[in-house]
């Protein structure tokens, strides 16, 4: 059997690259493809530690992480393509509004 | 103190207090209420409560003569601190009744003068006004002085002590403002300051004396210190001279001896009731009676009653030879009394303490007498210049004098050159200054042969160079009596004062003619034979046994051919040929030099004003105005502390304040800047630098929580 430890680095591995992608890149579409990259990292954590524990839990949580990401990505690509239409761009660097 | 208790105890005893309220009420309703009683109802006050205290005196005395031991009457306690303790206690004994009839008895009789006297004198100068006050002042004099001699311990003597001489000064200086013509001069406020000066010398050495009296008897109270005194001679015989030679420093300041009796002459200022009651009768003799009373601690060392003895007889002499050479007819009595308080003090100092009181008490009664005498003879020029300057006028010539005073020329109403031929002018007052003249002279039987003659005969037993003196002093004392009485009512009148001056009014002369009844029998209290001597009996209550040495017809015989023929000497120079107006005075040229130290006292005033008053003056120049103007407030305060105080200030102001404060605070908002600035970075609206922020927070807290 493959350790669980490998799954579980590996959805470190994927979280950090999803967090470094958040912070880094600067096409929102980029962005929430990183989000969407640490929560199937999460999933992937849930998922191995039910391997280990023996419950189903994980697995059902998995599905309403899936829910709740579906969900965020609807929202998120309308307020994407609105920002679009007032500002023709998604650089998240000519967000700067808020800058005080 | 009520009457019930006091008479149904021993006597009247317990009333000895009003001796001293009578006068404090009756001045109290004078200083309220005087202005609305006038004139006549002020005296009537006065003279009242002069003459309750009178009375209270003669209950004192009554009791006593049943209980001759006498008693002692606690008002109130006063300070009672650690070892000191003090009562407001009066004493009732001969010495201290004796005092009170004396004090009060003579102090009634001049109340009344006084009435009269002031009447003419406040319109003389033209201040109705101040009637009352002198009422006041002579009540107050009353009161302290029945404080000084009723007291029972050496502090509350005091108090009377200095009430009497604050009492001088207020009525030495009643006319403050002006002088004898009613024109403005400070003259009466010099002597008053005079006096009070002079005296208060006199009551520093007699605080030394009390302060040494209870440093080593721990006591202040007679009774206390005359128990003890007989034990410190044995330890310290110079503690007991001491605390005498101190005593008589504060003698010579209240009873004008050498060198403290210079302001007695310039007293003569104040008012003639003034310088009969306080000058002459009654506070001058204060010291006299302090000596009496501490006879117990007088009496212990022979070095003490020598100083005393002597200081007292020189003082007889010096004073009896300035007063030949004198003018003014108050300043003659005025010297007069110095003298016969030598007389009085040389007495008491020798231990002869009966023949000192017997002086005291004859003294004030011709003296007293004499000088309302004078008085009145002033008082009769002043009418007599007034009616030969305006012989038509009507009503009091005082009332309109004022308006006179302008173009009146100076004229001295005291001034005996300016007097003579007053005998048939003013009858009544021609006998009773005899009558006075021969009993100071010491002419049998008057009361001042008895007195002076038993102080002679003590000098003669016991100290044989105070006896020399003193006869010389009695020679000199007929002498410028007599010279007096030709002067002023003998011969013919010098001036047109004298020529129109007439009888003073009933007001004045009865008490005069009181006065001399008494000084003629008075001698007769205590004639020096076996069997008599009642006064000395009477004493011997309070001072203990008393020999009285026999009468001596040698000491008698002398005194009294020495005094006769000292009259003859200045009938013989002053009336033989009477004295012309403008004449210098018949002894000038025989005596010549000796004259010119006569007339002008010795010039002891300029000695004093040359060895004490100049430097003194000189003193407080110098410290006034280089020691405070030049050197504290132009150097110090200007130099020094103000511009040290700008100096600073501007100091504190440039560097430290603009320089270090303000820069401080500068930096403090700079920095803040600069803070701000910095943290303002944070807030560059790029979304991906606040996740880094949430992300690094996370990071942070899980750190946190896994490292913990």
């Amino acid at each position: 059997m493959v350790p669980v430890s490998y799954y579980l680095v590996l959805s470190a591995i994927l979280f950090s690259l999803g967090a470094l992608g958040v912070l880094i890149r600067r096409n929102s579409l980029v962005i929430f493809m990183s989000i969407e990259l640490m929560l199937n990292a999460a999933n992937l954590a849930f998922v191995a530690f039910t391997r280990v524990h023996e419950t189903f839990s994980g697995q059902i949580f998995v599905f309403l992480v899936m829910a709740v990401a579906a969900a965020e990505v609807a929202v998120g690509l309308a307020l994407v393509v609105a920002i679009y239409r007032s500002r023709q761009s998604v650089d998240i660097d000519q967000m700067s509004s808020l800058k005080g | 103190m009520l009457l019930s208790e006091a008479t149904s105890a021993n006597g009247f005893f317990g009333l000895v207090p009003w001796m001293v309220f009578a006068p404090v009420i009756g001045l109290l309703i004078n200083a309220f209420l005087g202005r609305r009683l006038g004139e006549v109802g002020v005296g009537l006050v006065a003279c009242l409560a002069s003459g309750a205290a009178f009375v209270f005196s003669v209950l004192q005395a009554v009791s006593l003569a049943q209980h001759p031991e006498g008693a002692i009457v606690k008002l109130g306690e006063w300070i009672h601190i650690g070892q000191l303790s003090l009562d407001w206690a009066f004493r009732v004994d001969t010495l201290s009744v004796t005092m009170m009839l004396v004090v009060s008895g003579v102090g009634t009789l001049i109340h009344i003068y006084a009435i009269g006297y002031m009447r003419e004198d406040v319109r003389f100068k033209n201040d109705p006004a101040r009637f009352p006050r002198f009422f006041v002042f002579l009540n107050l004099f009353i009161a302290a002085m029945m404080i000084l001699v009723s007291a029972d311990n050496y502090l509350m003597l005091f108090v009377g002590w200095e009430g009497v001489g604050l009492c001088s000064f207020l009525l030495i200086g009643f006319w403050y403002d002006m002088d004898t013509l009613g024109r403005p001069s400070w003259a009466n406020s010099n002597a008053a300051k005079k006096a009070f000066i002079t005296n208060r010398v006199g009551d520093f050495g007699f605080l030394i004396a009390g302060f040494l009296m209870f440093w080593y008897l721990g006591s202040f109270q007679f009774d206390a210190v005359f128990a003890g005194a007989p034990g410190l001679v044995e330890l310290h015989p110079e503690i007991i001279l001491l605390i005498t030679v101190f005593m008589l420093i504060g003698v010579a300041g209240k009873s004008a001896q050498i060198p403290l009796y210079v302001w007695l002459p310039d007293a003569m200022a104040g008012p003639t009731p003034v310088s009969a009651l306080i000058h002459a009768a009654t506070m001058v003799t204060a010291g006299v009676y302090l000596i009496a009373r501490s006879a117990p601690i007088f009496g212990l060392l022979h070095d003490s009653q020598y100083i005393v003895a002597t200081v007292g007889a020189v003082t007889a002499l010096f004073a009896a030879t300035i007063a030949v050479g004198q003018y003014d007819i108050k300043k003659v009595l005025a010297y007069s009394t110095i003298s016969q308080l030598g007389f009085m003090v040389a007495a008491v100092g020798m231990g002869a303490y009966v023949a000192g009181m017997f002086h005291l008490v004859t003294h004030a009664f011709f003296k007293a007498l004499l000088f309302l005498s004078a008085g009145s003879v002033i008082l009769g020029l002043e009418r007599g210049h007034h009616h030969a300057a305006h012989p038509h006028r009507h009503g009091s010539h005082a009332e309109n004098h004022h308006k006179d005073a302008e173009h009146v020329e100076a004229f001295d109403p005291g001034d005996m050159r300016n007097m003579g031929g007053l005998r048939e002018r003013m009858p009544v007052t021609f006998w009773v200054y005899m009558v006075g003249t021969l009993a100071l002279a010491g002419i049998f039987p008057f009361a001042g042969f008895w007195s002076k003659d038993e102080i002679l005969l003590d000098a003669s037993l016991h100290f044989p160079h105070v006896y020399w003196l003193l006869t010389a002093a009695a020679f000199l004392t007929a002498f410028y009596m007599g010279r007096q009485v030709w002067m002023v009512f003998f011969g013919k009148a010098r001036h047109e004062a004298a020529e129109h001056a007439d009888e003073s009014p009933l007001v004045i002369t009865i008490p005069l003619i009181i006065l001399a009844a008494l000084s003629a029998l008075g001698g007769f209290i205590n004639l020096p034979f076996k069997g008599f001597h009642q006064f000395g009996h009477w004493l011997e209550h309070t001072l203990g046994a008393i020999e009285f040495p026999p009468f001596d017809f040698g000491v008698a015989g002398v005194s009294t051919a020495l005094a006769l023929g000292a009259i003859a000497l200045s009938w013989f120079l002053y009336q033989r040929k009477p004295l012309e107006h403008g004449q210098p005075d018949p002894l000038a040229k025989p005596l010549g030099l000796a004259f010119v130290g006569m007339e002008n006292k010795w010039f002891m005033d300029e000695a004093y004003q040359f060895m004490f008053v100049q430097p003194y003056r000189a003193l407080a120049g110098f410290l006034a105005w280089k020691v405070d103007w030049d050197f504290w407030h132009e150097w110090f305060h200007d130099s020094v502390l103000a511009k040290g105080f700008i100096g600073l200030a501007r100091v504190l102001a440039d560097p430290i304040d603009l320089g270090i404060i303000d820069r401080v605070s500068y930096w403090l908002s700079d920095a803040l800047r600069a803070s701000a600035e910095s943290l303002r970075k944070l807030q560059n609206g790029f979304v991906r630098s606040y996740a880094l922020s949430v992300v690094l927070g996370v990071v942070a807290i899980l750190g946190y929580l896994l490292l913990k």
